[in-house]
């Protein structure tokens, strides 16, 4: 029988950062999960029509929600950053011979993504 | 056929964390400007109507909302798995049958909208 170092089923992600920041990625989908049922119920809103929809605005307005979606703001930045930081990682680029630098890669998101951003903000009517 | 939906979890999650990327950081900002009291002008109901009455908009509103919970969903798994939980089906099943009710509802509404 090899030896086989004891690792804890629970906690082996604070032995290392690495593995901490990993385990902290995962957990930013918590955020993503809120988020997509937040706009479900906004969806579900614009559905059954203005009052419904007022209410679902003034619901955001409450303490706790805006503390929420304050601590979500956050988290999705950093996922986003996380995300952009990893891609080239997960799915490298090969032209030839070479590969396509990660800060390519990741450079090209960060343009898509302020792109994008500036689209969304325009359709929302922000200005 | 556990390797098709390996692959097939996992395309969802990594789509999903890319268009959430993408789109995520600027919504969340804009509902927070709103829930900070400036909802008639920058999310008004006949905005949010007129951008989800039609198709491109219902398209764009479901890839999103659905690709986010499935994202949401896997992720969760695995992180729970790490975490030291050990109930992988129970944890599977509830979160692909909750992203799979999500992608039903938001598409039971839009077709409403």
């Amino acid at each position: 029988m090899a030896y086989v170092r004891p690792v804890s089923k629970t906690s082996w992600y604070l032995a290392r950062r690495s593995y901490t920041v990993h385990m902290l990625q995962e957990l930013t989908s918590i955020f993503v999960g809120i988020f997509a049922l937040i706009l479900l119920w906004g969806l579900s809103a614009v559905a059954a029509g203005p009052e419904a929809y007022q209410q679902f605005l003034e619901s955001l307005t409450g303490p706790g929600m805006v503390l929420l979606l304050w601590v979500t703001t956050v988290v999705m930045f950093y996922h986003a950053v996380a995300w952009f930081s990893v891609t080239p990682k997960a799915m490298p680029i090969q032209r030839g011979e070479e590969f396509v630098p990660g800060s390519v890669i990741a450079g090209a998101h960060y343009v898509v993504w302020i792109v994008l951003s500036v689209l969304v903000l325009l359709l929302a009517g922000v200005f | 056929m556990a390797g098709i939906n390996k692959a097939f979890f996992w395309s969802l999650f990594a789509a999903g964390g890319t268009l959430t990327a993408f789109v995520f950081p600027v919504l969340v900002l804009i509902v927070l400007l709103a829930a900070h009291g400036n909802p008639a002008e920058i999310m008004g109901f006949e905005q949010m109507q007129g951008l989800l009455s039609n198709w491109l908009g219902k398209i764009a509103a479901l890839g999103i909302i659905a690709l986010a919970l499935w994202h949401a969903a896997h992720r969760l798994r695995t992180a729970l798995h790490g975490l030291g939980l050990r109930a992988d089906s129970a944890v599977a099943a509830l979160g692909y049958g909750g992203a799979l009710l999500g992608t039903v509802l938001a598409a039971y509404y839009l077709l409403q909208i």
